[in-house]
């Protein structure tokens, strides 16, 4: 078991190594290098999922070179892995292999680089999810950034990708070196670079200054790479001109990477020492609710299918937010089960846009009205995994944000249930309008035909059929996010995962002592994670919701009040210039944000 | 510790991000990162200072005759140069295709285009 975890990061590097050593040849030999990257990426899927399987009874960690701690000193590099950081590692693992297939056939000219970038990425996110070490976390971060910012610019001929390469690069930059200057300031306090050795020496004291702005500072960088507002902005500009298969990583795995950062620094380091766990969970609660809000009405007024999908994700991120910042073991096991049925049908939802794109050779939904009739197949993955993202019963969607709203309690729900709403209506409108040629047809617009063309160096559009390998890892996605909310006996383990990674104590235990810890003290009662009456209820609430809003925006110009109707120029105005795709803007809004935030914590925190 | 260092650090991540923040040029407001970048090294080296300490080679010297400065924090400053380069590369390429494919490095200019 414990040579599985260096192998899950030396395998993916050293394929990475050797192909890009190897190019010359591989160049020529395509089938090649698509079967080893896929094989390379497909055995760290399986030595994730038996890592996972292995921490089900309790967490394990691996010592480096054998360094093991001396009393509370710990000299050595660890990494630990408990069911929820090697499971959404996993997770990563098994979108990247699912888009690898997928871009097998879809580019038209993929160089060697591309699967080298790729397989550093996974590199980048397995470490980043399983390392105890704090200035480690920073560097699989920015590993798995560098990675991200190439992989974004992988097609540097056109304007778009360059210029979503570039505010994403200096944002998540910036945000980096503040998470590093965190670090510096806590290592100074502490002597210490282990993330349960910091805990233990900062826990001794009531939190001072220069702890509350160590946590800040380290979370800065991971609130702006998890796109929380008002820090979401690079998101939307990444994810509309990445090329589709990357999207699927963006906005499957990348995001939530940021969010379990934050749950990791909270509940391994600072947690016991900032205390105001209530004022805490309120803070990140308003952040979660705000995020959440501002995704899905952005979402629902978008017409780029790439863009109104990163939208959807923003809203997402802000949802999984909620459930982390109600610091309750059953709302950490809702987010954890929410991000798992969310990176599987995003995944899905990005890859059939692949799919249409490749076929059809455009993403603007109002240009794509009705074309999309020949692509039946494509059209049903797509309208499941958008039932899917409307949280329909028994998706797991559905397990994760009914956790969340039974921990939530019932002021939350009708918001949440909103926020699924506004995302899951935007995508079966497209799916209704793309693929069944319902509602109204657009009003045509001349510059309608020129954004159609814009995405034409991606892969090669007007082929008359889907290869097999691009249906077929979306339909598996999907099939996998129905099978994962079905498995029996998944809330009480994932709760008992949850209740471990909010132990501080316990998991100080088990990165010093070497304790396996099976039973938690858990801070807040283990709540219920059967499914009620009520549940279903609110879920199909969402889908109805979702439902209703698609028709209305299919059909709102037959509606007698809204016949007169037309979108106010002035709103459409105000919300590109708040999306102004200006890198000055967003680094505003990153120092902005975190000085309120700062102000905030000075207030609460004393 | 002395103060000193900590508010040389905090100057230059504010005139670092003053200049991302202002200016309309890609190769500038890359520098600008460059300076933001530079104040973690100011600072991971002003955490691990200690007053008439010497650098921790301890080939020639006990390690308890004289104090030494902190060499973690003199690794963790050279992982973080690595870290740079990849970065400060990785955007200069971008830079110079932008300029290359569409003659412009003004970040309003680029954003306008897109469209």
């Amino acid at each position: 078991m414990d040579q599985l975890y260096p192998l899950v990061i030396a395998v993916p590097l050293l394929t990475a190594a050797a192909m890009l050593a190897a190019r010359p040849l591989l160049e020529k030999q395509r089938l090649v290098r698509d079967l080893v990257a896929v094989a390379a990426s497909l055995s760290v899927v399986v030595m994730l999922a038996f890592l996972t399987y292995g921490t089900i009874g309790g967490d394990t960690v691996y010592w480096f070179g054998g360094f093991r701690p001396a009393g509370d000193v710990v000299i050595g590099i660890d990494f630990e892995a408990g069911p929820l950081s090697a499971g959404l590692a996993c997770l990563g693992a098994v979108l990247m292999t699912a888009s690898m297939i997928f871009a097998w056939k879809y580019f038209t000219q993929v160089g060697t680089y591309f699967h080298v970038l790729m397989l550093t990425f996974l590199a980048g996110l397995t470490g980043f999810c399983l390392t105890g070490d704090i200035f480690d976390l920073f560097v699989w971060f920015e590993l798995m950034g560098v990675s991200a910012y190439g992989l974004t610019a992988y097609r540097p001929e056109e304007r778009g990708p360059l210029q979503g390469a570039l505010n994403f690069a200096i944002t998540n930059s910036v945000g980096a070196y503040l998470s590093l200057s965190g670090i510096a300031l806590i290592y100074g306090q502490t002597g210490a670079l282990n993330m349960a050795q910091i805990g233990v020496a900062v826990a001794k004291h009531p939190a001072d200054r220069l702890v509350v702005v160590a946590f800040l500072l380290v979370i800065a960088g991971l609130l702006i790479k998890s796109a929380i507002v008002p820090f979401h902005f690079w998101l939307a500009d990444a994810h509309a001109v990445a090329p589709t298969p990357v999207c699927v990583l963006f906005s499957g795995v990348m995001v939530e990477l940021g969010l379990y950062g934050i749950a990791r620094v909270y509940w391994s380091v600072f947690g016991q020492s900032l205390g105001h766990r209530a004022a805490i969970s309120h803070v990140f609660l308003v952040l979660g609710l705000l995020t959440a809000v501002t995704g899905a009405l952005f979402c629902f007024r978008e017409r780029h299918i790439k863009r109104m999908l990163a939208f959807s994700t923003i809203s997402h991120a802000g949802m999984f937010l909620i459930g982390i910042a109600l610091l309750t073991p059953l709302g950490l096991a809702g987010a954890a089960v929410y991000v798992i049925g969310h990176g599987l049908v995003k995944g899905a939802l990005f890859l059939c846009t692949g799919i249409v794109l490749h076929r059809l050779g455009s993403v603007n939904e109002p240009w794509l009205h009705g074309r999309g009739r020949p692509l039946r197949v494509t059209g049903v993955v797509f309208t499941l995994a958008g039932l899917g993202l409307a949280d329909l019963p028994p998706f797991a969607t559905f397990l994760g944000k009914g956790w969340i709203e039974a921990s939530a309690g019932a002021w939350l729900v009708p918001v949440l249930i909103l926020c699924s709403s506004l995302a899951g209506g935007a995508v079966l409108r497209v799916a209704g309008g793309v693929f069944y040629g319902l509602g109204d047809p657009p009003l045509e617009d001349p510059r309608m035909a020129e954004a159609a063309a814009e995405e034409t160096s991606e892969t090669v559009g007007g082929k008359d059929r889907t290869p097999l390998t691009m249906i077929v890892p979306p339909m598996i996605l999907v099939a996998a996010a129905v099978g994962a909310g079905l498995i029996g006996g998944l809330g009480r383990v994932v709760q008992a995962a949850a209740a471990r990674f909010q132990d501080q104590s316990g998991y100080d235990a088990t990165v010093l002592h070497g304790a396996r810890i099976t039973h938690p003290v858990a801070l807040h009662a283990a709540g219920s994670t059967g499914v009620t009456a009520l549940d279903v209820l609110a879920g199909l609430g969402s889908v109805l919701g979702a439902l209703i809003l698609a028709g209305l925006a299919l059909y709102w110009r037959r509606l007698p009040v809204l016949r007169r109707w037309r979108p106010n120029p002035s709103v459409a105005a105000a919300a590109r210039r708040f999306q102004s795709g200006v890198v000055n803007d967003y680094v505003t809004w990153v120092v902005i944000g975190i000085a309120c935030l700062g102000g905030v914590f000075a207030f609460i925190i004393r | 510790m002395q103060i000193f260092p900590f508010l040389v650090v905090a100057w230059i991540v504010a005139v670092g991000l003053y200049g991302l923040v202002t200016s309309r040029d890609l190769i500038h407001q890359i520098v600008c990162l460059i300076v933001v970048q530079s104040s973690t090294y100011v600072l991971l080296l002003g955490v691990g200072y200690v007053t008439g300490g010497i650098a921790p080679y301890f080939s020639d010297i006990s390690a308890h005759t004289k104090p030494v400065v902190d060499p973690v924090v003199q690794a963790l400053a050279l992982t973080d140069v690595v870290v740079e380069a990849a970065v400060t590369a990785l955007l200069l390429a971008f830079a110079i295709q932008a300029y290359k494919r569409f003659g412009t490095l003004d970040p309003h200019e680029l954003a306008e285009l897109k469209g």
